[in-house]
């Protein structure tokens, strides 16, 4: 047998009457009504007015974000879309001849990326597996719509939202490595 | 037509040529001990010594290779195959030295100058010899293959999030199962050209490419055009078109599939979806009677590419640009949609497929024997031209269908251009030339003795039986896919299923019956054609119906003399050799 | 007001009691509205919260101090309550036992407003008594009502047709009848004393004799714990247990009919209170000041009476409130033992004793 029978201690006639229980209960509802009333100790917190701090590390609304040059960071790899539990990602690809890429040597940026904000859950995996730095978790918390169109974020709105965030700046690297070989041999044709 | 062919005889494969009894060798891969072939096909089916690669791949091990491939000539220059191996000691005296225990001594292979260190062997060009070793996973083979991957990975872009390849990249996967995380390398990596436009269809991104010259082979061995070569040297290595641009064969897409890397891509294909959210289907190509293989890749009801499904006995690991790239018209936007029947005041109105196939019903019951016609498309499927069999056969109909003809070529692209001509003529809908009873039916038409028409998958009126001829018409009773003359006069229009849509067999030029798979829903209201030929069947000589494509096919193979003793379970996923 | 004096009795008895009535009714009905703000408030105090803070009604921008201040206490938030209610769709689920489950809220809310009629609430105001009906059988007449508001709930639990509701409905039930044993004795030896069964009599004997909470504090505990169970009120909300039955007998319930309940509560609180501060702290009077313990003389000194009692009640609501979080939820084994075994014995115990010392002593 698991199961382990504790004796319960045998009350007095005192502690059966109630009424330690009923004062003991008196004085901490008391306590605590005096402090709310004449110290103001609140918990409370005024929400639309007064805001929390939101912490570092929060994992709120994802957001897309743009480089220290403005260009789209998003390179439409879809892996984000992919690992998206609940599949509120929706990535519309460039195609061979869509639309040209912010960064010329990056040769693809998404046609339309959309993240439905009801379907989003903030787990964080599309930050965690992006590997180009393009997609974080932001602070919004607060996020309303009048109806459910107005809670799918398209690219333009959420790169709007997310701002910039400089990164590694591979693709620059790799543009400014290229142009530094001026003298490779099929160019010199 | 040919003769039906007895029922015995179809079930049987064609006969093979009678094979030598083959001798063959022991060699132990992994501990393992296996009996090997001493020769095996090679890339054009000649008996050629067995490799080590062959042999671990029949003791059920896989080596890495990136240039190794089993339908082109050995080129032996990538060098992922790499292993250790170990071959019997022989004596001064001819023979074997044995251990202690009575087993052959082994010498393993090691460097000439270096004898405590391993000299490996490429696994895909060396032939194997009695009582060989093979390595395959020791620690010596796995420090070759690290080395020889960064030795690959020296120049390479690492973009894998932009490139087409990721998610069915060799270099990928070869990385993570043998690759380090890290570089030795400290220098400044070379930078070739990206997006090279190397023809109509294939982009090139030579910094991606590992130089294991699959392409080049194949263009010039397989498709017979010479158009690719490597070009200048050293770390400066690049692929080149001998023509810039002009790589333009009819198979240039097989080299992006052959591609173990994301350096040659198709432009069809190219940043429009990442492979790893595709479905694959087993299906089939009906661009031609050749019936290439092929797998589906499709996502959300949205065919993205075609690609070859490596069958022997009909196309190999190959197809054509031409059948690969016909896959946009499943999707167009003007497919046929809504079930419609002209209503007595002479317009057309949408209707339930109920109300439409009890009106053909009705119609084909009220047609008197010999007053109706078929035309029926050699792009129907054997179930779908079986039921249709029935059809005419219950109104004594005169049937015919359309041939399609073009210019073959020496590989893979037949003559005739219907996937299932042979279908049509086994089922006996149509004379081994088709088109000879479409000019009865037309003339019959004009004479006023045929008053209902029945077209599926044809515009007729490009066969003879023009508008006006359909104009005389009591009925018109239409089945097809896309909108065309035809479909605009008919009188009873039921939209139809693309091959992708539905599941069929086609029998090919050769006599090759094959199956297809389903891979995206149909648009609207349309439905796979055997589904509501069932029901009109049923409605028509009462039979009880096939409730499904198994059940319709076994019931078609007990009837029709060519395909008798086939189930469709055992028509695989390669199909079977019917007699035609 | 002098065509008033032509009136013949009857006439102005029916004109007075009507009066009354909607008097009563109205101050009721708004009471009910203000403890479930005070209710709400005080439950936020003691939990460090502030409490209903927000509804302000347009007009409160031209109030500069007391306007904000006002809205900060919650004072127009019964408003928004009773307004919520009453445009709420009424909403009744298709598997219900319809006239059951229609007639349920309202024989809930009218026995917990019948029981007010009997209660003196203030002296007289000129020569007008202030009880609706002065009857002799008062308390008798209070029991009956009460024990009548047990059905309301029986028939919220059957017609619901539902698991959770029968189960509250099943404890309330069990509950409310037993603990109405434990009430109804506990009352006894207050008649026994003073001879009558008219509540103004009894307020009457207090301000003579001196308040009764004094003479039979045994018989205020009982009362007092039985009126929390008659109420349903922590520590005794088996009937509505949220963290076990969702909402009890009410479950099923939503918007005007839902808030029939709440309101038959709270009235059922109010009446309670009232039995309370009549039956022990001697209703509107007030010891040694004889002004206030005797009738008024005057309409001022009628409505300080009625102040006094209604201060009063307002002190037995705050316990009410007050020990709702101070104490945690009873077993069920538990409410029955203290019922049966321990009051019952008990009031029993005091009708004894209480008739004893008359006896003995009184001759």
């Amino acid at each position: 047998m698991s199961t382990k029978v504790v004796d319960r201690p045998p009350l007095t006639f005192y502690e059966r009457t109630y009424l330690p229980a009923i004062l003991g209960g008196l004085k901490v509802t008391a306590k605590h009504f005096a402090d709310t009333v004449f110290k103001g100790n609140s918990v409370t917190m005024q929400y639309p007015e007064e805001r929390w701090v939101v912490p570092e590390g929060y994992r709120g609304a994802p957001y897309l974000v743009k480089d220290q040059d403005g260009a789209t960071k998003c390179v439409s790899c879809q892996l984000c879309e992919f690992v998206c539990p609940p599949k509120a990602i929706r990535i519309t690809t460039p195609g061979a001849d869509g639309l040209t890429a912010d960064r010329k040597n990056a040769e693809k940026m998404p046609k339309e990326f959309e993240i439905n904000m009801l379907r989003c859950i903030f787990c964080g995996m599309c930050q965690e597996v992006c590997p180009e730095e393009a997609i974080f978790l932001q602070k919004d918390y607060s996020i309303t719509g009048e109806n459910r169109e107005s809670m799918i974020f398209n690219k333009e709105k959420l790169l709007k939202l997310g701002g910039t965030h400089a990164g590694v700046q591979k693709w620059k690297n790799k543009l400014e490595e290229a142009q530094a070989q001026e003298t490779f041999p099929v160019d010199a044709q | 037509m040919s003769a039906p062919a007895a029922p015995s005889s179809t079930l049987a494969p064609v006969p093979a040529p009678a094979v030598p009894p083959v001798e063959t060798m022991t060699v132990i891969v992994n501990g393992k001990t296996v009996q090997v072939p001493k020769t095996m096909p090679d890339w054009q089916g000649k008996p050629a010594p067995t490799t080590m690669l062959q042999a671990a791949k029949i003791a059920g091990v896989d080596i890495p290779h990136y240039c190794y491939h089993d339908k082109l000539p050995i080129a032996g220059n990538c060098r992922m195959c790499l292993v250790e191996f170990g071959t019997p000691m022989m004596g001064p005296d001819r023979k074997p030295v044995l251990n202690e225990d009575g087993t052959p001594k082994i010498s393993r292979s090691v460097l000439p100058y270096e004898p405590g260190t391993s000299r490996g062997a490429i696994a895909c060009a060396t032939p194997i010899s009695p009582g060989m070793e093979i390595y395959a996973n020791s620690k010596a083979t796995e420090q070759m293959r690290e080395s020889v991957l960064e030795s690959l990975l020296i120049n390479h872009p690492l973009d894998c999030t932009i490139c087409d390849q990721a998610g069915e990249c060799k270099l990928q996967e070869y990385s993570v199962q043998h690759g380090k995380a890290d570089s030795q390398f400290v220098e400044t990596k070379v930078h070739k050209p990206k997006a090279v436009d190397l023809g109509p269809r294939i982009v090139l991104d030579d910094e991606r490419c590992i130089l294991c010259t699959r392409c080049i082979r194949f263009t010039r061995d397989i498709a017979g055009d010479d158009a690719l070569g490597i070009v200048n040297r050293g770390s400066y290595n690049t692929i080149s078109a001998f023509e810039p641009g002009k790589f333009d064969n009819n198979y240039t897409l097989n080299t992006v599939d052959l591609c173990p890397v994301g350096a040659l891509t198709s432009k069809d294909f190219r940043f429009k979806m990442r492979v790893w959210f595709l479905k694959e289907t087993k299906s089939l190509c009906t661009s031609c009677g050749t019936g290439c293989n092929i797998t589906t890749g499709s996502r959300e009801g949205v065919i993205h590419r075609y690609e070859p499904r490596e069958n022997d006995a009909v196309n190999g690991p190959w197809m054509c640009d031409s059948g690969r790239l016909n896959y946009r018209w499943v999707g167009r936007a003007d497919r046929l949609k809504q079930v419609l029947r002209t209503a007595a005041d002479g317009t057309r109105q949408p209707v339930s497929w109920n109300a439409a196939i009890e009106s053909a019903a009705l119609i084909l019951t009220q047609a008197p024997q010999g007053s109706v016609a078929f035309v029926v498309s050699a792009r129907q499927t054997n179930e779908e031209l079986f039921l249709l069999k029935k059809l005419a056969t219950h109104t004594g109909a005169l049937t015919d269908s359309v041939a399609r003809e073009g210019e073959p070529d020496r590989l893979l692209v037949s003559e005739d251009r219907n996937p299932n001509s042979n279908g049509v003529r086994l089922i006996g809908m149509a004379f081994t030339e088709f088109g000879f009873n479409l000019t009865k039916i037309a003339e019959g038409i004009a004479q006023g003795r045929i008053k209902t028409l029945v077209v599926f998958g044809e515009d007729v009126t490009r066969v003879g039986i023009g508008p006006e001829l359909l104009a005389k018409l009591d009925a018109l009773i239409v089945s097809d896919i896309l909108p065309n003359a035809t479909t605009a006069a008919a009188t009873l229009l039921l939209p139809g299923a693309a091959h992708a849509e539905k599941r069929g067999t086609f029998v090919n030029v050769k006599g090759r019956l094959q199956k297809f798979q389903k891979a995206v829903e149909a648009p609207g209201e349309a439905r796979p054609e055997w589904e509501f030929l069932r029901e009109l069947v049923h409605s028509l000589t009462g039979h009880n119906g096939y409730r499904t494509i198994e059940g319709l096919f076994n019931q078609m193979a007990t009837e029709v003399p060519a395909f008798a003793g086939l189930e469709w379970a055992q028509v695989g996923d390669t199909g079977v050799t019917v007699q035609i | 007001m002098e065509a008033i004096n032509y009136l013949n009795p009857t006439a102005q008895m029916i004109l007075f009691s009507a009066l009354k009535i909607g008097v009563v009714f109205g101050v009721v009905m708004t009471a009910v509205a203000y403890a479930v703000l005070v209710e709400r408030k005080v439950s936020a105090w003691i939990q460090n919260r502030v409490g209903p803070n927000r509804t302000s009604p347009f007009f409160i921008d031209y109030l500069p101090v007391i306007g904000p201040f006002l809205v900060k206490l919650g004072i127009f938030q019964p408003a928004a309550d009773g307004l919520k209610f009453l445009l709420k769709e009424d909403f009744t689920p298709n598997y219900v036992r319809k006239v059951y489950f229609w007639l349920a809220p309202a024989i809930t809310v009218i026995p917990a407003l019948l029981t007010v009629a009997v209660i003196p609430f203030g002296s007289n105001l000129g020569s007008e008594k202030m009880v609706i009906a002065d009857l002799n059988v008062g308390i008798l007449y209070t029991f009956g009502i009460v024990s009548l508001g047990v059905y309301g709930i029986v028939l919220a639990g059957y017609g619901s047709n539902s698991k959770y509701p029968f189960l509250g409905s099943i404890r309330s039930t069990a509950q409310m009848i037993s603990y109405e044993i434990a009430m109804g004795m506990s009352v006894i030896p207050i008649f026994i004393l003073t001879e009558s069964l008219n509540l103004s009599d009894i307020i009457r004997y207090q301000a003579e004799h001196g308040w009764m909470i004094l003479k039979q504090p045994l018989a205020f505990v009982i009362f007092l714990i039985a009126s929390f169970a008659e109420t349903n009120r922590l520590p005794f909300d088996l009937p509505e247990s949220e963290s076990e039955l969702v909402g009890g007998y009410h479950t099923e319930y939503s918007s005007m009919k839902f808030a029939l309940f709440f309101l038959g509560e709270y009235a059922n609180m109010i009446a309670s209170a009232a039995m309370m501060v009549t039956l022990f702290l001697g209703g509107w009077t007030m010891p040694f000041i004889d002004a206030l313990n005797l009738p008024a003389s005057s309409l001022l000194l009628g409505f300080v009476h009625i102040g006094v009692f209604f201060a009063k009640m307002a002190f037995f609501m705050i316990v009410f409130i007050w020990v709702r979080w101070m104490l945690p939820r009873f077993r069920y084994d538990q409410l029955m033992d203290l019922g049966w075994r321990r009051f019952i014995p008990l009031a029993l115990a005091n009708i004894v004793v209480t008739a004893l010392v008359v006896a003995l002593f009184n001759n």
